[in-house]
């Protein structure tokens, strides 16, 4: 097969093979423009292109001529190849019209293969630039890096079951720490009051507190509206209209009212602790604050978790009061309720202890929801990515032990008989 | 059959700027900045500067820490809204480009930020492969081999493809985004201090990749450097910049003979001093770069 052009009738083939005028076997003649724009088909035609075997010429005497002029990697190719006379394959790079680094590699890479067939290649027909550029891009065989093989899907399926479960009680664990170690700096702080930081705490009661008043005060509102609306639906069967006080009374004081903000606040205020500190991560603040001294839990996380536990309750007070005013409102406008009799059943049907028992619960949860989004922030590991993965996490988590804890209260403040 | 409608025939890279290029190339000048002015708040950090950058030539920009010089790059890749003034890159104005003419640009031009700006969430090989993967259609094996190849060429083993940017050394982190600056092998490059934080063997080997590079593809390189031996050895013309404006732009004798107090206080302090004369030395012997290996 010498002596053809090996890809007739394609103009643009880039490799034609020719038969070598002496000193050499065969010649290779590389035209065309090797560049990444091209890349992908030129890959593909240097694929296609046979090299032919070295070992159909036999060559008995072996002229080892100086290289070319002007080729160094005669030179090398002679250090590389065995003792042995190997057939001489000229690689006529003077066709080509432009030359880029990934061109350079892709002739690299032929050069490699047709050593590997055992020729001996000597390029010609190259500037002193295009040299340079063949030098750089030099091909390396790569050890593309093993991806694990894809696991049969039913062990798979158990294998991600196992996992999770183990991820969710190591991550339990790692919270219950991380807890603890904040309720032993917290106690610290207690001795000693001027490592509270004062400023921070305002700042972050104003962002927790203040900012989600709005939406907190709305949410109740309309809830508390729905409640008597609904509700009253279904007391007219029993001609109990006027029981839709106790109705919103209980049900907004004991669980609405707390629950509700509890989670806009997981939603709002929790989140934003994760991204805050995560981000700090990310571009290594928090190990420079660990370098210089001072203790993250201290400077974030113990602000932080003072401020929801002391606007958590506030917020869940103001929800209440709201709740109750929408449902007043709607009882007056569309079941003729006036503001006295809603009031007067209001005071009946409900006592200080509903009232406290939403507050008792705000403590907990604005435990709850602070730690697990501050924990989630410093676990965040260096990329953008985990940011948003722990922020999601934390407000879910948050949100889901906020609800698993409401229904042991429940449970407890009904069996003590309260 | 081609992976993308050659928009430019092909044509030897080395070959005279004129044959080169296509558009508002009647002058050889890639980036034309005029009136440029840069203020945030009350702080002015560019006043009327005036900057051109030639087809072809490597632009040494040089100036003190804070003088503006990373601005005056986001603003000439379009990534900073300047107050006033033009800014033209291969005759076009940058501020009024259609999407896909300004994504035709982008494609042209390869960026290294000062802190390198690896996406964080892939790995140091995936990185280097945005720009191929983005542009060009290639076979993933391919592509993964060309990134391990750009790697190489900025001294990086092929063991960091499978890192986090994370994971690496600030100047294994500062080669990876040269590495992604050149993947594609754009026609104009910028490079904000590429070997600040490298060791002086890497920086050395900085220097001659990018002669090479510039030589063998003709590229167009401006260079933000604090490194006296990359400005003495690498560049063609250097570019002071100092109270809002380019002072001065010229070859390095140009520039030495500027009078201006920061120059010379630049230019003739001990360290330029020492730098110059073993830039003297070499450049009085051969001054064929040296090869690696
Ligand atoms: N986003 C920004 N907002 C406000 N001021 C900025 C902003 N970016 C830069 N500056 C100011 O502009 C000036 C120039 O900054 P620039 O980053 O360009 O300096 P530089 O010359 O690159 O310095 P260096 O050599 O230290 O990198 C600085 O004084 C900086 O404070
Ligand atoms: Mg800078």
């Amino acid at each position: 097969m010498t002596g053809q052009a090996q890809q007739q009738g394609e103009e643009s083939a880039p490799l034609v093979l020719e038969r070598g005028e002496a000193p050499t076997d065969l010649r290779i003649l590389v035209r065309g423009a090797w560049t990444l724009t091209r890349a992908g088909t030129l890959d593909r035609q240097v694929a296609a292109f046979e090299i032919p075997a070295a070992s159909s010429l036999a060559r008995s005497e072996a002229p080892r001529g100086a290289p070319l002029p002007g080729d160094e990697r005669g030179g090398e190719e002679e250090r590389r190849s065995r003792p042995r006379p190997r057939p001489r394959l000229l690689l006529d790079l003077s066709a080509v019209t432009a030359l880029d680094t990934s061109g350079a590699w892709l002739i690299d890479r032929l050069v490699g293969r047709l050593h590997d067939a055992g020729w001996e290649v000597e390029i010609a027909g190259l500037g002193e630039e295009w040299r340079h550029l063949l030098e750089l891009a030099r091909h390396r065989p790569v050890t593309v890096p093993e991806m694990p093989p894809e696991p049969h899907p039913l062990t798979g399926f158990v294998a991600d079951i196992g996992e999770a479960t183990v991820h969710i009680l190591n991550n339990f664990g790692a919270l219950l720490t991380f807890f603890g170690v904040v309720v032993a700096r917290f106690a610290r702080s207690l001795f000693q009051p001027r490592r509270f930081r004062f400023t921070s705490l305002v700042y972050q009661m104003e962002m927790v507190g203040l900012r989600a008043m709005a939406i907190v005060g709305l949410i109740s509102f309309l809830i508390g509206a729905v409640v008597v609306n609904q509700g009253a639906v279904q007391l007219e069967k029993f001609g109990a209209e006027v029981l839709v006080s106790d109705l919103v009374g209980i049900s907004v004081l004991r669980e609405l009212g707390i629950l509700l903000t509890a989670v806009i606040l997981a939603g709002r205020s929790g989140s934003s602790f994760t991204a805050q500190i995560g981000s700090m991560v990310l571009h290594e603040e928090v190990d420079a604050m660990r370098a210089l001294g001072l203790d993250p839990v201290e400077v974030l996380v113990i602000p932080r978790l003072l401020a929801m536990v002391l606007t958590l309750p506030l917020l869940t007070f103001y929800a209440d009061i709201m709740g109750l005013l929408g449902g007043g409102l709607m009882a007056w406008g569309t079941l003729d309720i006036d503001v006295t009799q809603y009031l007067t059943r209001l005071q009946e049907a409900t006592g200080w202890r509903d009232f406290a028992i939403g507050l008792i619960k705000a403590v907990f949860f604005a435990v709850i929801i602070s730690v697990v989004g501050c924990f989630h922030g410093l676990v965040v590991e260096r990329n953008a990515e985990s940011v948003g993965r722990h922020t999601t996490t934390a407000v879910v988590e948050a949100i889901f032990m906020v609800i698993v804890l409401d229904a042991f209260f429940a449970v407890f403040f009904t069996t003590i008989g309260w | 059959m081609n992976p993308l409608p050659p928009t430019e025939q092909a044509t030897r890279p080395h070959e005279p700027a004129s044959v080169r290029d296509t558009e508002g190339g009647k002058s050889g000048i890639v980036v034309r900045v005029r009136g440029l002015v840069n203020r945030f708040g009350a702080q002015v950090v560019h006043r009327n500067l005036d900057l051109d950058i030639r087809r072809g030539e490597i632009l040494g920009l040089v100036g003190g820490s804070g003088s503006g010089k990373s601005v005056l790059l986001r603003s000439i890749i379009g990534l900073q809204k300047f107050e006033s003034g033009t800014v033209e890159v291969f005759g076009q104005n940058i501020n009024r480009l259609s999407p896909e003419e300004a994504e035709r640009l982008r494609r042209r031009w390869g960026v290294l930020f000062q802190d390198g700006a690896l996406f964080s969430a892939l790995r140091v090989g995936e990185n280097v492969e945005v720009p191929l993967r983005e542009f060009y259609r290639l076979p993933a094996r391919m592509r993964c081999e060309l990134a391990c190849m750009k790697l190489a060429m900025v001294g990086l083993d092929s063991d960091v493809m499978c890192k986090y940017p994370a994971e690496l050394s600030g100047g294994m982190r500062r080669r990876a985004g040269l590495a992604r600056a050149l993947a594609s092998d754009p026609e104009l490059l910028f490079l904000d201090e590429p070997t600040s934080g490298l060791d002086p063997i890497s920086a050395a080997r900085f220097d001659s990749l990018i002669q090479h590079l510039a030589r063998a593809l003709g590229l167009t390189v401006m260079l933000v450097t604090h490194d006296l031996d990359t400005l003495f050895t690498v560049c063609d013309r250097i570019a002071v910049l100092a109270d809002g404006r380019v002072i001065v732009a010229g070859s390095l004798n140009e520039v030495l003979a500027c009078d201006h107090p920061w120059v010379r206080e630049y230019f003739h302090g001990p360290r330029a001093h020492l730098a110059l004369a073993s830039h003297a030395r070499t450049a009085t012997g051969d001054d064929a770069p040296d090869r690696e290996g």
